[in-house]
């Protein structure tokens, strides 16, 4: 039966050939479009670490003075800043599987080849524990030690495109490389590794999508060199050539645990930190957010909201598409009343004729979801060319490629429900009748 | 014309004509939502900076030892001038659309109790005012030695000049001349107000904090330094600007020129709104399309009721009605339907503006864009519904003679 639907889908298609490429058009425009924004939405907002985000956890406390506080709506000001003290004594203490403190910096690279003109890279100042617990996968060599950390040893990992760029992609572990003046020598180079967003950058002042960072370097180190964190917020005058000890938040701090239900525990042990700070009088406030990856991304709000809103206007475009499909559908069926009713009068049931429609209606769900990949790739192309941190990411893959069709049959299906009931109801004997 | 028939004629049809007003309506929804969100990026790009924006470039150095600082200064600065073209060369901290260079909160006392906002500062060596372009509206511009040495990023005490706007938050009706704000342990006093002064970077939604600026009078030393204003004919302009990055290998190699962040401001300025122009843009892709299907939708059903009702048509010929009838009558039946559908569409218009308040934090839609989507769609339809009635108006008088 099936078979003989396509058949008598196609004849209709061919005799009503402007109507039908009508519906297909205006389908395929919303699905292009539902599509378009739906892959840049998918690309903006999923797992940068899958298979460790729900372990990974970052910590938020609040600094701020007593006043103007109140009690149940205060929250930490500066998402998972932190002042550069309380980092390090929550590093120190130990108490997750892993912990890594980092900042942003900018890193004034001196290239080795005389005549080469100096550049800033985006670099990352941190601790021994961030490449094992972020999965930073190496080309050749390896992270450093706790012990570099402490001896402010002058120790370098390049990103894998540093490395293209100033050793023609060759080992250099061992080498130097110059940086802000000072000599560091590469320990390690990095696999292409950038995760999209850049969640350890988030409110560090950095992008959220885009390429990885250049250099990553130790922080103690990076720091005595005059490196300056990018983002620096003080709530009170603050000596800028210290910055540890200041009244100052510039540093993120964030840990991985053996497994997610090691949170709560990890909760309390900050919020007694906390409420230690408190009673030594550095801190006035006891509300802590202790928050996985994904939580975090959430409450940083990390997806612009352009793409939230093109997303919703394509769907609702798609909407608009759906509710024309359903007129011109409706048009074509009824002027098939008579082909029902021979048919309903040769011993079709109701739900013969209504499933014949549905065949119809999904066939030209199937046409439009091909116009509509079409028109996704060309809508793609030109978010390529937007001027957006993400805009050289955005790629149909093979998920979205089979959502469009799933997507493309369910709106038509929808569209066609209406049609098919309206042509299964007709009565045969009107139709026969006249002539 | 009777529109008594025309209604009893849609009733038989309940449906088609539910599901064209039910289009209208989301077309008019969404038309008159993406309309004013457009209106509202495009005001927003249309911010007065207060400066000469074609006659001004900024350039930036990064990654100099700050104790070469002076020395860069008086080299930068000598070099600059030697470009044939450049009419003045000043130091200062950022332009309008520019980098984020000082922002501080200010307080209206020196307690620091009565907080104002956090305006941003511009900091610039003698000259500067004039060089920008700043109109004066009242007091005067800063003499020379207003402009004091500092030892962070502005001078302990300094006499300021401050934009029409700022003046108009902090002393609202008041004459703002010598009235004095403080940020911590820094005190500004107020000598001249101008009229326009746009923040570095403008963000939308702090909009009416768009002009609290201040221009703060120093002298160019290590807190002051690597950024520098350039002011040149703006035929000369580009060229100039050119020729200035070209300069710096030779002039000061051991410093990073921001490549990027070293332009005109008027190229700084298209670069600020290029997401707006790109949401802009995709808003007016989306009309038109919306715009298009829906008068699909409309010729296509329109067609199939012209071919379902062609014996009454011809009958109504027959018995006397002109094509000019003909005609009208589709017209108008378009026409009610259009209305019932944008009556609808107003209701979902504002219902979608409430949720793009709520979710999207956009500005309630204003009451007068209504009308605007309103008449778009009823010339739509009636333009959409003009090729199906003239083929309407077309059938002859013998169809009704004729049966099936």
């Amino acid at each position: 039966m099936f078979g003989y639907y396509l058949d008598l889908a196609l004849r209709s298609f061919k005799r009503n050939r402007v109507l039908t490429a009508l519906m297909v058009l205006a389908l395929g425009l919303g699905i292009g479009a539902s599509i378009t924004t739906l892959t840049v939405l998918k690309l903006l907002s999923g797992d940068p670490l899958p298979q460790k985000s729900a372990r990974l956890f970052t910590a938020e406390i609040d600094p701020l003075p007593a006043q103007g506080y109140v009690p149940g709506q205060s929250k930490p000001p500066w998402g998972n800043l932190m002042p550069y003290t309380d980092a390090m004594n929550l590093l120190q203490a130990h108490r997750a599987e892993r912990q890594a403190v980092m900042a942003l910096t900018q890193a004034k690279v001196t290239p080795a080849s005389t005549g080469e003109h100096p550049f800033f890279s985006d670099a990352v100042m941190t601790t021994a524990d961030f490449f094992a617990m972020f999965d930073a996968p190496f080309e050749y060599g390896s992270g450093w030690s706790a012990q570099n950390d402490d001896e402010r040893a002058r120790v370098a990992v390049l990103a894998g495109f540093l490395n293209d760029k100033l050793f023609g992609g060759k080992n250099s572990v061992g080498q130097v490389i110059r940086i802000n003046d000072k000599d560091y020598r590469v320990i390690g180079v990095l696999k292409d590794w950038a995760p999209q967003p850049r969640f350890y950058a988030v409110g560090l002042g950095g992008r959220s999508y885009g390429n990885g960072d250049g250099v990553f370097l130790p922080l103690k180190s990076a720091r005595t060199d005059g490196m300056d964190p990018q983002n620096v917020s003080c709530w009170q005058t603050a000596d800028i050539q210290h910055l540890e000890t200041s009244p100052c938040v510039f540093v993120s701090f964030w840990t991985e645990l053996k497994s997610a239900s090691d949170a709560a525990a990890y909760r309390t042990f900050l919020s007694n930190y906390v409420q230690q700070q408190i009673s030594l009088g550095r801190f006035h406030r006891p509300e802590v957010v202790f928050a996985d990856l994904m939580k975090f991304l959430a409450l940083e709000q990390v997806v612009p909201d352009d793409a939230r809103l093109q997303t919703n206007l394509a769907f609702g475009f798609l909407l608009i598409c759906i509710v024309n499909t359903v007129g011109l559908l409706l048009a074509k069926c009824l002027r098939r009343s008579r082909e029902i009713g021979v048919r309903r009068a040769l011993g079709a049931t109701r739900a013969a004729v209504f499933a014949q429609f549905m065949v119809e209606s999904g066939m030209v769900g199937i046409a439009g979801g091909v116009l509509g990949l079409i028109f996704a790739e060309l809508g793609l192309w030109a978010i390529r060319h937007q001027p957006a941190q993400y805009a050289s990411l955005a790629r149909l893959d093979v998920s979205m490629f089979v959502t469009t069709f799933v997507i493309a049959l369910v709106a038509s299906l929808i569209a066609g429900l209406l049609p098919a009931w309206r042509a299964c109801v007709v009565a045969p004997a009107p139709q026969l009748k006249s002539v | 014309m009777q529109i008594q028939p025309i209604l009893s004629a849609l009733k038989k049809h309940r449906l088609a004509t539910a599901l064209i007003a039910l289009e209208i309506a989301l077309a008019c929804a969404v038309l008159c939502n993406a309309c004013y969100l457009i209106a509202g990026r495009l005001s927003a790009m249309r911010i007065n900076s207060g400066v000469d924006e074609t006659s001004l470039g900024f350039l930036a150095l990064q990654g100099f030892d700050a104790s070469q600082a002076s020395d860069l200064n008086a080299r930068v600065v000598a070099g600059l001038r030697a470009i044939p073209g450049v009419e003045s060369v000043h130091v200062i901290n950022s332009v309008p659309f520019g980098p984020q260079a000082g922002a501080v909160g200010i307080t209206l006392d020196q307690a620091g109790k009565q907080f104002r906002g956090v305006p941003e500062l511009y900091v610039g060596d003698p000259g500067t005012p004039k060089a920008l372009g700043l109109q004066l509206v009242a007091g005067r511009m800063p003499t020379a030695d207003d402009y004091q040495p500092m030892t962070t990023f502005v001078p302990a005490s300094s006499r300021v000049l401050i934009a029409r706007a700022l003046a108009e938050h902090l002393w609202p009706g008041q004459d703002p001349l010598g009235k004095e704000f403080w940020s911590g342990p820094f005190h500004f006093r107020v000598i001249g107000v101008v009229a326009n002064l746009a923040i570095q970077q403008y963000d939308e939604e702090g909009e009416h904090g768009a002009q609290w600026t201040a221009f703060v009078p120093a002298q160019p030393g290590p807190q002051l330094a690597g950024t520098y204003l350039i002011r040149a004919n703006p035929q000369d302009l580009d060229r100039v600007m050119t020729e200035a990055k070209a300069a710096m290998a030779r002039i000061a190699p051991d410093a990073v020129v921001d490549q990027e962040g070293s332009q005109t401001i008027r190229e700084l300025r298209q670069r600020f709104f290029k997401t707006d122009r790109a949401m802009a843009g995709l808003l007016v892709g989306v009309i038109v399309a919306l715009l298009g299907v829906t008068a699909f939708g409309i010729v296509g059903l329109a067609s199939f009721w012209v071919a379902q009702r062609r014996k009454q048509i011809g009958i109504r010929r027959a018995l006397g009605a002109t094509r000019a009838d003909i005609l009208r009558y589709f017209q108008t039946e378009n026409f009610l339907i259009v209305t019932f559908g944008i009556v609808l569409g107003i209701v979902l218009a504002i219902g979608i503006n409430l949720a793009l308040m709520k979710f999207f934090e956009v500005p309630r839609l204003p009451l007068w864009y209504l009308p605007i989507g309103v008449l778009a769609l009823w010339l739509l339809g009636q333009l959409a519904v003009l090729v199906p009635a003239l083929r309407a108006a077309a059938v002859p008088p013998v169809v009704a003679t004729r049966s099936a």
